[in-house]
């Protein structure tokens, strides 16, 4: 509440080596792991591929919405690591890398596209105007142009207020905020129906965009998280940010990691209390062959006990424990991707029960190794604060 | 009599009582709040208060109510009334989870409050010492305060008012409550009124239960449910069978139904029974919506024998057989009428002329599979 000026001393300094020490071999790693996964297995590795899209997907477009989110609603106490989501934001132009293989590879994955199937198939007919490849290609790159200029939009106008200091871009910012979020809902919901819901084409389910966007949300406001502490241990953000930031920060992600819950139930209950075949073969597969536990499990992984990694205020405030709870919540969502991704992957190569291999690692290794080098060429020799925003001395002040 | 609450000083600034928090804080009082007209953020800090636990509380509260919710609909759906709905299992845990999320968030939230209420304010009391002075029209305006009260141990008036003034009060109050008012013992909490509520209350119910149900004989909650005349499907003292409907005698025939001959002789049938209605469109539409509802599930939509019962229920055969093209009409509606092997029955559900209309519609699907010479002219 103090009125004072506080003049802010940033200096601008190099990011932590340890980004690029662990990038690179995880890129490389996951890189050799993919193409070789898919000489030997293409179906196996089509998959996986999926799931490293989804959860880029989650950690890229996710931290333009949290930007997004940031001007529309004025928020104050996130300014401070504003550059630092615009920076995460790159992450997704690594989607169209891991989107082509998958775009050569639809016939081994989706049913829909082999037309014959679709003829002999009323419910697949009927879908078809949606559900087709060329729509389907044209709603992918549609959806990454759009992205793509909003993210440059928003980083231009804020490396420009780092010298402007003006008011005005911040109004701007707001306002193109506004017609972002219609789009980003419609987006983020085609990600989810067109890359996880249609690989069981005669499904459907009209909260899937949601419960994805759930999980999105906490992963990129975890990867956020991870990114702001370590950069804030080595020295490159200002000693004024402390446990007030974190706690909002902490309480985001339980916030939404009960969100995700509230969804994923809303979902299941409606269709286990129907008991409508049309539904509940989707489930059906989850809850025999070994996949029963797994999806027990993750009620635990993704929502109990994240919740109670969140719920103390201290735990919100302390750095380590912190991390933990972000590392744990990327993990949850990879782990959900995968529960999501996965039985089709049995029905469609004619394996029995959940696997887990090289291969998975693999794609899990090239999605961090994705994160961090990308953070890395976009944040590399930059600031790291908006020095220039007019919000950010009040941001420094902020107290719970 | 009078009675000295709390030495109260206002300042005028938000950074102000930051400040004076701090130092009331520092110089060791303990018994002493800050009153605000909107939250200042940061000032649990500068009172050094730790975090609250009333969260923990809170959740306590919450989950303990949830766990006597989920006992009681265990109770009712398994041990009081156990019914099977929808299909589901007798313990129907997904259909619950709702009810318990809202009972944990109701229960947390208004227990919450009661119980605040009756810490702070010491129910019934709904009053504080400092709600009727001056102090309390300032600080809920746009002043800020600080009341030290008078049971600190460390509280000397003299001192308290030096020290408040010391680090910049503009205005220092006294606050003196009424003592017998705060500590009034109010008469609906009186022992004795209590008790004696509880014993006519107690007194009542068990003089109108002797009443009622010894004396006259009249049990009292279903009045309506039992009466004096014999309900359907009741058990019957008076008739032998034990049964409280009667059988009609042998032989009745009721209103507009026409009686069937050949119970139990599928010959006589085959060789007797003549179709009495003429195939035409009205008939084999009539035939062919019945079919659909009560033949298809089995025999398949266009009776090929192949059904949608997916292995549950043994198949139909298919009704394009030889024995059955070899059949007549009498033979088909027997088999309608009376079932045969897994087939059950449908002369109570399907009528006479739709029976008929049935057989009609069957041997219109065996001509359109096997078709003779003129049908193609």
């Amino acid at each position: 509440m103090s009125n004072h000026e506080t003049q802010i001393n940033y200096t601008r300094k190099d990011l932590p080596k340890s980004i690029l020490t662990f990038g690179l071999p995880l890129l490389v790693i996951g890189i050799v792991a993919a193409f070789f996964a898919y000489e030997l297995d293409p179906i196996r590795a089509s998959f996986n591929n999926i799931i490293s899209l989804l959860l880029i997907v989650s950690v890229g477009m996710g931290a333009i919405f949290l930007v997004a989110l940031e001007h529309i609603a004025g928020a104050v106490w996130s300014v401070p690591f504003r550059r630092i989501a615009e920076h995460q934001g790159f992450i997704f132009l690594a989607t169209p890398l891991l989107a082509l293989p998958i775009l050569l590879n639809m016939h081994d994955i989706f049913e829909w596209t082999h037309t014959h199937v679709v003829m002999n198939d009323p419910i697949l007919y009927q879908k078809s105007p949606y559900l087709n490849t060329e729509f389907f290609y044209a709603r992918s790159i549609g959806i990454f142009l759009v992205m793509t200029f909003f993210l440059f939009t928003y980083l231009r106008n804020s490396t420009k207020q780092d010298t402007t200091k003006s008011n005005k871009t911040t109004k701007i910012n707001a306002l193109i905020s506004a017609a972002f979020m219609p789009i980003f809902a419609i987006s983020i919901t085609m990600v989810a129906i067109d890359y996880a819901m249609s690989l069981e084409p005669h499904w459907f389910s009209t909260i899937f965009g949601v419960y994805y966007f759930a999980g999105t949300f906490a992963t990129a406001m975890a990867v956020l998280t991870l990114l702001t502490l370590s950069l804030k241990s080595n020295g490159n953000l200002l000693k004024e940010i402390n446990g007030n930031h974190y706690y909002s920060m902490g309480g985001l992600m339980f916030a939404f990691t009960a969100f995700w819950m509230y969804m994923a139930f809303s979902q299941y209950m409606l269709i286990w209390y129907a008991n409508v075949p049309e539904e509940t073969f989707w489930f059906l597969p989850r809850m025999k062959d070994g996949w029963e536990y797994l999806s027990i499990a993750l009620i635990f992984i993704k929502f109990i006990i994240p919740f109670g990694l969140l719920l103390n205020r201290n735990s919100k405030m302390k750095p380590s424990r912190l991390k933990l709870a972000s590392f744990w919540i990327i993990g949850a969502h990879i782990y959900d991707m995968y529960w999501l991704v996965m039985p089709t992957y049995n029905r469609m190569s004619g394996t029995e029960g959940p696997v887990f291999g090289w291969i998975e690692l693999g794609f899990i290794s090239l999605s961090a190794g994705i994160i961090l080098v990308f953070y890395y060429l976009a944040a590399n020799k930059k600031n790291h604060i908006p020095i220039g925003d007019p919000k950010l001395n009040r941001a420094l002040d902020f107290r719970i | 009599m009078n009675k000295l609450y709390s030495v109260a000083a206002l300042f005028k600034t938000p950074d102000e009582i930051m400040h004076a928090a701090a130092k009331v804080a520092d110089a060791g009082y303990e018994k002493y709040d800050v009153n605000t007209p909107y939250p200042v953020h940061g000032l649990d800090g500068a009172m050094r208060l730790k975090p609250s636990k009333m969260g923990y509380y809170t959740i306590a509260i919450g989950l303990t109510c949830m766990s006597l919710m989920l006992f009681f609909m265990y109770w009712v759906y398994n041990i009081d009334y156990p019914q099977v709905i929808g299909g589901k299992p007798l313990f129907p845990l997904p259909a619950f989870v709702p009810i318990m999320f809202e009972i944990t968030v109701l229960t947390g939230a208004v227990l919450t409050v009661a119980v605040m209420l009756i810490f702070y304010f010491k129910f019934p009391n709904n009053a504080h010492p400092i709600h009727d002075s001056g102090y309390m029209k300032a600080v809920s305006s746009d002043r800020f305060g600080v009341n030290i009260e008078a049971i600190d141990p460390k509280f000397d008036i003299e001192g308290v008012k030096a020290f408040l003034s010391s680090i910049g009060a503009y205005q220092i109050d006294e606050i003196y409550f009424d003592e017998e008012e705060v500590n009034t013992k109010h008469r609906i909490l009186d022992s004795k009124f209590v008790i004696g509520m509880f014993l006519i209350a107690g007194f009542t119910s068990i003089s109108v239960y002797l009443h009622m149900n010894k004396a006259l004989y009249l049990p009292p909650f279903d009045w309506m449910l039992l009466q004096h005349k014999v309900t359907a499907q009741d058990h019957s003292d008076f008739f032998k069978n034990g049964i409280s409907s009667r059988v009609p005698v042998e032989g009745t025939v009721a209103r507009g139904f026409m009686p069937y001959l050949y119970v139990g002789d599928p010959d006589g049938a085959s060789d007797n029974l003549v179709n009495p209605f003429v195939a035409d469109e009205e008939n084999i539409a009539l035939g062919k919506r019945k079919f659909l509802t009560f033949c298809s599930p089995c025999h398949g939509d266009l009776a090929m024998g192949d059904s949608r019962l997916r292995g549950q229920f043994p198949n139909g055969p298919t009704l394009h057989s030889d024995k059955l093209l070899s059949w007549t009409d009498g033979r088909i509606y027997h088999v309608i009428t009376e079932g045969q092997n897994v087939m059950p029955g449908y002369k109570k559900t399907v009528t006479r002329k739709e029976r008929w209309a049935i057989v009609n519609y069957v041997r219109t699907l065996q001509r359109a599979l096997d078709a003779k010479e003129e049908d193609m002219q």
